[in-house]
C-alpha cells in the first residue's frame, strides 16, 4: 500500500512538473488524497468490483494497476492511452477489465451511473459492489441526491466515497453546505454514514471493508466521507493563492498521508530508510521510463477521428 | 393480422423483448403497479417481477443515469419519462454522457438503452404536457431519435431500438396512442432505424413529416388528389439519422417540398431537411422549400381556442400544398 501511495505521489508530482514545462496540457492533482483512494481500492476486489471515479483519482488508478507508462501517455495526450485513446482529458475514459469508469468532467454525473451499474450487478446475480468517488463539491448537486436516494430505496451495493478536501475549486465548505459534514446526509437516505480520517489507511480500509461486506449481503449502500487535504490548486490552470493562505496550506501539509504512513511503518519497524530509498528509486525509475516512453509515443492518428460514434 | 392501437403496439414490443431477452428491463415513474400512466406496461410487474419492472422515485436524471450505468454493464434498459415535458433533467445524462460514452472510451463501453417518452399536444395538455422535444436530441451525434406514427412502425421500431447497441430516444405522440389504429402481423417483425417510409407515391409535391402530423398530411394529400395534384408523402420515422436518400430522391422527382411538423419552426427538424434539400437538389427545385411548423411561442397553451391556434390542421396543410402546386 505504501509503495502504491509513493508511486501515485511521485507520478502526480511528475505530471505537475510536465504541466509547468508545457509538456502536459492539463493536470488535476490527487496529492493529499492518496490514503483514502489507495486503501479503499485495497479493501475491495480488483477485477471484480467496480470503480466509478472522477478527475482527482489518480491514486485509484495506480492502485488498480494502471501503469505509469499508461498514465503519462494520457497526460501527454498520446496514442495508446488505455482509457480513451487520449480523446479525453488525462485519467478519463474506461478500462472495463479493471472495472474502472471515469467518463465525465461534469461533476456528480458518475453517481447515478454507479447506481445503475450496481443495479445491473444485482440483476445479473453478481456479488460485485460499486465504489463511486466524488468530491465535497459534487455533494451539492441534484444528481448526488437522486443517486443516493435511488440506491437506498433499492438497497443497491454502492459505496459512496466522498473525498472531502474542503474546497470546490475556490468555494470553501461553509459556502457549499450548511452542515459540517457530508456524512450527516446519510440519515435522510436511511443509510449508514461515516466521517473518517481520509489520511489514515487503516481507518479507511476498515470502514470500506465493512461497507463492502454489508453491500454484498444486500443490505444496501453506505456513505463514507474521508477528510483529506488538497495540496495543489484545483488544476494546473487554477491559482489557489487567490483563496488559500500559505499558513493554511502549511498546516494541511502536516496531514500528508504518505508521510503519516511512512512514519508509522518506521515506528512499527516495517520500513527502514534503506528500504524507503529503494522504493523511491524503483518508482522514480519507472516514472522516468514512462516519461521517456510518453515523449517518444506518437499523437493519435486523426484517421480514427470518426470512429466509435455509433456501433 | 390483428388491429391494434399505438399504445398496444408499444406494449407488445416491450413485452416480447423482455420475454425474449433477460437483459431487457424497464424503469420509470408509475410503471409498476399502475402499469404506466398510459398503461404501456400494464401487467408487466406480475409477469416479469420487481427486479425488471422498476418503479422509480421522481428523479428523471437518476432514471437516465441509472439506465446508462446499467447499460454500461451489459443490460438493455428501457427508461420511461412519464411525459416528454419532464425530460429536461435527462439532458445531462443523455446528451452529455450516454451520447459520448462510446466515443469517450474509444469504443470500450456502449450504452444500449432506450429512453421512451410520450410527447406532443392537441390533447389539452397545456404548457407542460404538450411539448415536442425531438430537435434537442436530434442535434446530438451519438444518439438515435425515433418518432413513429403508426402501430406497425411503433412496434417494429421499438424492437429494433431495444436491440440497438446505441442510445435511442423513442418518442411516442400521445394523441396517436388510442386514436391511431392499424394492422400488424401476428409473427415477429422489426422495422429498421434510419429508413423513412413513403406513405403515398406522388409526382407533383413531396410532403415530408413524422408523428401525429403524418395522419393530417395523408388526409391532405388525398384531398389534393381529387384536384389532380399528386402528392408524395414521406414519413421520416427516424429523426437521427435522417434518411437523406429517400428525401432527396423524392424531391428530385417532384421538384417541390413541403415539410410539416408540430414542433416549433426555428432550428427544428424542418430546418435540417430544408438544408439537406438546398444542398443536394437545388437544381431540381421548382419552388422555394416550404415549412409548416408550430408557432414561435414557448409552449402550447391550455384553453381550447389557444391550443387550436398552435396545432396545425389538415386544412392548413391543404392550403400550403395548393400554394405550392400553383407556384
Amino acid at each position: 500500500m505504501y509503495t502504491t501511495m509513493v508511486k501515485s505521489r511521485l507520478l502526480d508530482q511528475r505530471v505537475w512538473q510536465l504541466n509547468r514545462q508545457g509538456r502536459a496540457a492539463l493536470v488535476a492533482s490527487s496529492q493529499g488524497h492518496e490514503a483514502l483512494q489507495v486503501a479503499s481500492v485495497y479493501a475491495l476486489r480488483k477485477g471484480e468490483d467496480l470503480f466509478y471515479t472522477y478527475y482527482r483519482d489518480l491514486a485509484v488508478m495506480v492502485a488498480l494497476g494502471v501503469t505509469p507508462r499508461e498514465i503519462i501517455l494520457g497526460y501527454m495526450a498520446k496514442s495508446g492511452e488505455p482509457m480513451s485513446g487520449s480523446r479525453q482529458f488525462p485519467t478519463q475514459g474506461a478500462i472495463p477489465d479493471l472495472g474502472l469508469v471515469n467518463l465525465s468532467n461534469v461533476v456528480a454525473t458518475q453517481l447515478p451511473q454507479a447506481v445503475g451499474a450496481a443495479l445491473a450487478c444485482v440483476q445479473q446475480q453478481s456479488d460485485a459492489v460499486v465504489a463511486v468517488y466524488f468530491g465535497d463539491g459534487a455533494s451539492s448537486t441534484g444528481d448526488c441526491h437522486e443517486a443516493m436516494n435511488f440506491a437506498s430505496v433499492h438497497k443497491l451495493p454502492v459505496l459512496f466515497i466522498c473525498e472531502n478536501n474542503g474546497y470546490a475549486i475556490s468555494v470553501p465548505l461553509e459556502k457549499q453546505m450548511a452542515v459540517k459534514n457530508v456524512s450527516v446526509r446519510a440519515v435522510s437516505y436511511n443509510m449508514p454514514g461515516f466521517t473518517i480520517d481520509g489520511t489514515n489507511v487503516s481507518e479507511v480500509f476498515k470502514v470500506v471493508s465493512a461497507a463492502a461486506k454489508r453491500a454484498r449481503k444486500g443490505e444496501g449502500p453506505t456513505l463514507i466521507e474521508g477528510i483529506v487535504e488538497r495540496y495543489l490548486p484545483h488544476t494546473g490552470d487554477d491559482d489557489d493563492k487567490r483563496y488559500r493562505s500559505e499558513d493554511e496550506l502549511a498546516k494541511a501539509k502536516e496531514k500528508d498521508p504518505v508521510q503519516i504512513l511512512k512514519q508509522r511503518l518506521k515506528r512499527e519497524d516495517i520500513l527502514t530508510d534503506a528500504i524507503d530509498l529503494e522504493i523511491h528509486d524503483l518508482v522514480k525509475a519507472s516514472i522516468d521510463d514512462a516519461t521517456e516512453y510518453g515523449e517518444s509515443a506518437p499523437y493519435p492518428d486523426p484517421e480514427g477521428f470518426y470512429d466509435h460514434v455509433y456501433s | 393480422m390483428q388491429e391494434i392501437n399505438l399504445i398496444e403496439a408499444v406494449r407488445q414490443a416491450m413485452y416480447e423483448e423482455m420475454d425474449r431477452d433477460q437483459s431487457v428491463f424497464i424503469l420509470g415513474e408509475d410503471i409498476g403497479v399502475r402499469g404506466g400512466v398510459f398503461l404501456a406496461t400494464d401487467g408487466f410487474l406480475e409477469v416479469f417481477g420487481a427486479k425488471r419492472v422498476i418503479d422509480t422515485p421522481i428523479s428523471e436524471s437518476a432514471i437516465a443515469g441509472v439506465a446508462l450505468g446499467a447499460a454500461m454493464r451489459g443490460m438493455r434498459p428501457i427508461a420511461e419519462i412519464e411525459f416528454a415535458d419532464f425530460i429536461w433533467p435527462v439532458f445531462n445524462q443523455i446528451l452529455g454522457e450516454a451520447a459520448r460514452l462510446r466515443y469517450g472510451t474509444e469504443g470500450k463501453l456502449q450504452a444500449p438503452l432506450v429512453l421512451r417518452a410520450p410527447y406532443g399536444g392537441g390533447i389539452r395538455g397545456g404548457l407542460y404536457h404538450s411539448q415536442s422535444p425531438e430537435a434537442y436530441f436530434a442535434h446530438t451525434p451519438g444518439l438515435k431519435v425515433v418518432a413513429p406514427a403508426t402501430p406497425f412502425d411503433a412496434k417494429g421500431l421499438l424492437k429494433t431500438a431495444i436491440r440497438d447497441d446505441d442510445p435511442v430516444i423513442f418518442l411516442e405522440h400521445k394523441k396517436t396512442y388510442r386514436l391511431v389504429k392499424g394492422n400488424i402481423p401476428e409473427e415477429e417483425y422489426t422495422v429498421p432505424i434510419g429508413k423513412a417510409d413513403v406513405k403515398l407515391q406522388g409526382t407533383d409535391i413531396t410532403l415530408i413529416t413524422y408523428g401525429l402530423m403524418l395522419h393530417h398530411c395523408v388526409e391532405a394529400a388525398r384531398s389534393l388528389k381529387k384536384g389532380n395534384v399528386d402528392v408524395e408523402v414521406i414519413d421520416l420515422r427516424t429523426l437521427r439519422p435522417i434518411d437523406q436518400d429517400t428525401v432527396i430522391g423524392s424531391v428530385m422527382k417532384t421538384g417541390k417540398a413541403l415539410i410539416v411538423h408540430e414542433d416549433t419552426l426555428a432550428l427544428g427538424i424542418g430546418a435540417e431537411i430544408s438544408a439537406i434539400l438546398a444542398e443536394n437538389v437545388f437544381d431540381s427545385l421548382d419552388a422555394p422549400i416550404r415549412r409548416l411548423a408550430g408557432p414561435e411561442v414557448p409552449a402550447m397553451p391550455f384553453s381550447p381556442t389557444l391550443e387550436s391556434q398552435f396545432m396545425i390542421t389538415t386544412s392548413d396543410i391543404i392550403e400550403a400544398l395548393k400554394e405550392l402546386s400553383e407556384y
